[in-house]
This record gives C-alpha cells, sequence and structure tokens, in this order.
C-alpha cells in the first residue's frame, strides 16, 4: 500500500485518472470475490462494470468507495489512496447505490438538503442548489412530495439528484436503471448523457448491454472475481466476436442448425433457439430461404454476444 | 488490512448532521412523541405513588411517591434512549438503510454512531425532563438542587444508547430486542432501586445491582430530587461514563464488522 506521501506526490499529478485500480482482492472467509483487478477510469469519461450476478461487481465497487477494505491492491479515487484517504475522496464523489435508501420520513426537498449537510455545505449554498437539481432530475413541482408518493422512476431520479448535490466530479452509479420502465429509463439515460458532457467521470454497473452500449466509452467484464475483457464497446464486438449473428427459432431449429453447423463460424443453442455467429451470413439466409417453418432473424452481433460468449449461457443466481 | 476492533471517536463535530437528520424527524412528530414519553411512566409513578404509598409507610424516611419519582425519571430515561437506541437507530441501519447512504458522503461510520449515540441520549433527556417537570409542578422536587439530575439524565441517555447500540448491531432482526428486554432491562429494573430500596434484596442480588448502570443513576438522582447532595458522586459518574465509552466502543467495533466487512 502507498504511502500518504505518495499519495500526496499523486494529488499533484493526478490530472488523467478518476480511479486507478491495481491488484485489488479481497476473499470473504477463504471464497475469493474479486481475484485481482486492475482498471483505470481517465476523468470525464463512462466506465461500465459488467458481469453477471456474484462476480463480484459491488464488492469492487464497495471498495473503490473505501467502505470495503481490501485484502491487497492499491485504489486512487480522485487522487486521494484508499482506504486511507476515503473521507477526502468522498467529497468529490456522488453515489446512486442500487437498492433505493431514501429517507422515508422526508419530502423531496428535505432528502436533498439533509444529505447535502452530510458534505458540510452550508444550509443557504444548498437552498440555492436544490431547485436546480430538482429541474434537472425531472422533479421541479414536487419539492415537498413524501418519498412514498413518488414513483420508482421519480425516486431514482431523485437519489440521482442527491448524488449530485456535493456537485462531485466522479459519480458512481450501482444498476442505475434496474426496475425501471422504458421511458424512466431513456429519461435517466438522457441524464446521465448530460452529466457526461458537463465533464462528470460516470462509473456504473449495469446488467443491461444496451445500456453499457449506449453510455460507455469504455467497459470492463468481470466474472469470477478477475477482469475478463476490457475496451470501448465496440472494440469488444470487434475483438470477440463475428459481426454477424442469425437467430433461428422453433420446434426444428436446433436439430436443423445443428446438420448445416458449417454456414457459420460458430454455432450456440439456448432452448430451441439456435444462435449462428458468422463473418459473412449469405449462404446461412440462403439456406433459410428454402425453408417454410423457421423464423429467425438477421442482426449486427451486440454487446450482448459478447458477455454471453464470455460469461456462459448458465444462470447465475 | 487490519480490521479495527476498537476505535476513538476523532473529535469534531462532523456527526452533527447525522443528529440533525434525526431531530428533523423528531420534530414532525414532536407532540405524540412527548406525550408518549411522558403519559405511561406518570400512570404508573401516580398510580403506584398514591396508590401504593397510601398503604406503606415513610420509604427510606420519604412519601413513597416521593421516592419512586426519581426512580421514575431514571427509568423512563432509560427506556426512551433504549428504544431510540435499539428500534429507531435499527430502522434506519438495516430497514431504510440510511446508514448505507449516509457512509457514501464523506461522514464515517463513527460519525454516524456518534450521532446516534448523542441523539438517543438527546431524546431521552426529553424525556426525563419531560418528567422532572411534572414532578417539580407536582412539589415532589427540591429546587435548586433537583436541577443537577438534568446533566445525570443526559449521562443515563449516553449509558445506555451506548448500550443499546452494541445490541442493534447484533441484531438480525426487530425479534432480538425481546431477549435484551427480557434478561437485561427488566430485571435491571427491579433490582436497581427504582420502585423500592436495594437493601430490600438477598446480599448476591444487591451485589450484582451495584454494577448496574441503572443503580448509579437511581443513586445520583434520588437524594438531588430530595435536595440533599449524593455520596459518591464521583464513583457513579465514573460508571455511568465508563458504560457509556465502554459500550460505544464495542457498538463501534460489531458495526464496522457488520456494515463495513
Amino acid at each position: 500500500m502507498a504511502s500518504l506521501n505518495a499519495a500526496a506526490a499523486d494529488t499533484a499529478t493526478f490530472g488523467g485518472a478518476a480511479l486507478q485500480v491495481s491488484g485489488l482482492r479481497k476473499s470473504y472467509t477463504g471464497q475469493t470475490v474479486v481475484d485481482g483487478v486492475d482498471f483505470t477510469v481517465p476523468a470525464a469519461t463512462c466506465f461500465g462494470l459488467l458481469g453477471p450476478n456474484g462476480a463480484g461487481k459491488t464488492t469492487t465497487l464497495r471498495c473503490c468507495l473505501g467502505l470495503t477494505p481490501a485484502d491487497a491492491g492499491t485504489i486512487r479515487l480522485a487522487g486521494h489512496v484508499l482506504p486511507e484517504q476515503a473521507e477526502v475522496a468522498r467529497t468529490r464523489v456522488g453515489v446512486v447505490p442500487q437498492l433505493d435508501n431514501l429517507d422515508p420520513d422526508f419530502s423531496s426537498r428535505e432528502n436533498l438538503l439533509v444529505y447535502g449537510r452530510y458534505f458540510g455545505i452550508s444550509d443557504a449554498v444548498l437552498r440555492a442548489r436544490i431547485p436546480d437539481l430538482l429541474d434537472f432530475a425531472g422533479l421541479s413541482g414536487k419539492e415537498g412530495a413524501n418519498i412514498q408518493s413518488l414513483s420508482g422512476g421519480m425516486k431514482r431520479r431523485l437519489t440521482l439528484a442527491r448524488a449530485l448535490i456535493n456537485d462531485p466530479d466522479i459519480v458512481f452509479l450501482d444498476e442505475p436503471t434496474t426496475g425501471l420502465d422504458p421511458q424512466a429509463r431513456h429519461l435517466i439515460w438522457d441524464r446521465l448523457k448530460r452529466l457526461i458532457a458537463h465533464g462528470k467521470t460516470l462509473i456504473l454497473t449495469t446488467h443491461f448491454m444496451d445500456e453499457a452500449e449506449r453510455l460507455c466509452d469504455r467497459l470492463a467484464i468481470l466474472d469470477h472475481g478477475r477482469l475478463i475483457a476490457e475496451g470501448a464497446p465496440r472494440e469488444l464486438i470487434a475483438r470477440h466476436i463475428e459481426p454477424q449473428v442469425v437467430e433461428i427459432f422453433g420446434d426444428a431449429a436446433t436439430t436443423w442448425a445443428r446438420r448445416r453447423q458449417g454456414l457459420g463460424e460458430r454455432l450456440e443453442t439456448a432452448g430451441d433457439t439456435a444462435f449462428f455467429y458468422c463473418r459473412d451470413a449469405a449462404p446461412l439466409l440462403g439456406a433459410l430461404a428454402g425453408t417454410l417453418t423457421l423464423r429467425y432473424v438477421h442482426r449486427a452481433a451486440s454487446l450482448e454476444d459478447v458477455f454471453l460468449k464470455l460469461t456462459g449461457r448458465d444462470l447465475r443466481d | 488490512m487490519s480490521h479495527r476492533w476498537i476505535a476513538l471517536p476523532r473529535p469534531g463535530w462532523r456527526w452533527l448532521p447525522v443528529w440533525r437528520r434525526n431531530f428533523l424527524v423528531w420534530r414532525k412528530l414532536a407532540i405524540p412523541s412527548i406525550l408518549g414519553n411522558l403519559a405511561d411512566p406518570l400512570i404508573y409513578m401516580l398510580g403506584l405513588g398514591y396508590g401504593l404509598g397510601r398503604l406503606l409507610p415513610a420509604v427510606q424516611g420519604v412519601d413513597y411517591v416521593r421516592f419512586l419519582a426519581a426512580g421514575t425519571i431514571v427509568a423512563s430515561t432509560m427506556n426512551s434512549a433504549t428504544f431510540e437506541a435499539l428500534y429507531s437507530a435499527f430502522s434506519r441501519m438495516h430497514v431504510q438503510k440510511t446508514w448505507d447512504a449516509i457512509l457514501n458522503t464523506p461522514l464515517s461510520l463513527d460519525h454516524v454512531l456518534t450521532g446516534e449515540l448523542v441523539w438517543a441520549a438527546s431524546k431521552s433527556l426529553l424525556a426525563g425532563v419531560a418528567i422532572l417537570l411534572v414532578v417539580g409542578a407536582l412539589g415532589l422536587a427540591a429546587a435548586p438542587l433537583a436541577l443537577w439530575i438534568v446533566p445525570v439524565i443526559f449521562l443515563t441517555g449516553l449509558a445506555f444508547a451506548a448500550l443499546g447500540l452494541i445490541v442493534c448491531a447484533l441484531a438480525p432482526s426487530y425479534d432480538f430486542f425481546m431477549y435484551y428486554f427480557t434478561l437485561f432491562i427488566t430485571p435491571m429494573l427491579l433490582i436497581s432501586g427504582v420502585f423500592f430500596p436495594t437493601d430490600q434484596l438477598p446480599g448476591v442480588v444487591q451485589t450484582i445491582a451495584a454494577w448496574l448502570p441503572l443503580a448509579h443513576a437511581v443513586q445520583l438522582a434520588r437524594p438531588l430530587l430530595l435536595g440533599q447532595v449524593p455520596e459518591n458522586i464521583a464513583g457513579h459518574l465514573a460508571v455511568l461514563l465508563l458504560v457509556a465509552g465502554v459500550g460505544f466502543c464495542f457498538a463501534s467495533g460489531l458495526t464496522r464488522r457488520r456494515l463495513l466487512k
């Protein structure tokens, strides 16, 4: 672990990276949860941490906030060494947790006011900031609303507004749109894009590949506590998977597909669906045109295909 | 990285926003909360004091209701601090995840716990003082010495808040608190001299009672309420301070093990 002097020197030269993690390890009662993770998040970018349930995402995030002591490794957040300087580092950080933990006894406005006080910000400054934040969250007119009366999407937006009360440089978001309807998700995405445009660094975990593809400049896929892939979304797709996918559905789809395995570079089956991954899908599409019973979809390879290829199709719960 | 088991709270006022958060919630329900704190103990005190008291000769040289008044003040203080540090703190820690939200800010767990400790003691101060006022209005308190009960109430609140936070840190659910009440609070209430003098008790029980924080609070509050200077003030204060201090350190270590693993 780096000394405090090294940390001070690092603060001066901090410049590029909002978060630097190297050699991070953490185990609980003999079970390794994070097994040597390294990544760097440059300032003013959006970084996505993906992985199946139990991959070690939440533990990694907790270590990065100085809430869980790591067994080994170094973490620098906003130029400060963790966990020693976690409290200073967190003055520059906002957090949107996975589960809403808004204060049910307070109105929207009071939630922001009380939370801002934890950062040592004066009431006068907070009162000036709150209307703008509520406006940003699309909650103008809901200042006095009871938390229980807000919809799931509104609560999520209020949690986002709360995470911005200290005007942070870095915002951590743990599954920011889980459980929201499509309208609410799109609204959150729009606000997150605005934050990125304003130069904030976002670090998010998600199970939605479209979300990761849409928002993130860089992604890391975590599985069994290790980073198994890292890069820009397009780059990961290009590097790990054939560009075209043909999904074939129906009773006879998998049997049909197995007999014609050679028509694609790779064939995967799940239930009664066959997935052909191809560099050139034309021969396969030609063969499919000859059948009347099989339904199929021809599409470009996506991040979800990469994710499933790298982490497998088995359930992880 | 070593796991800090015992960590002394750092000096400073950064815990104050946590206290203010709880105060803001309380303010919304202040009236029913004060009435709730007053009604139950007063009913017992007046019912037992005047009802049972009529059957009794003077207890330690005073009317039974005067004897009972001091016990009622400290017992209510204990109850109020205990309830706040068990049920309310547990709700904030485990159910509402309020502490998790605070831990994402620059505040540490010790700030949260200090805020909770002082808050529970403040609430119990209010409960104790409310009864002191009624006792005074009934002419059962000897001013001005009785006013020294106010700091005794606060210190009693700190001691029981610290003990309560230990139990809160260990509790898997609300049901767990029943053990603490049945095995600790209720027996202590009966052998600490709240309802009757401890010299009525068998020797062994008296020895146990001498170690209980409530007994020390009673031995400070009762003479003060009767207008006398208590004996062995330093000893009683030391016990209450020790319980508050050591209790808080254990609460801090146990809560850290629970939340920051």
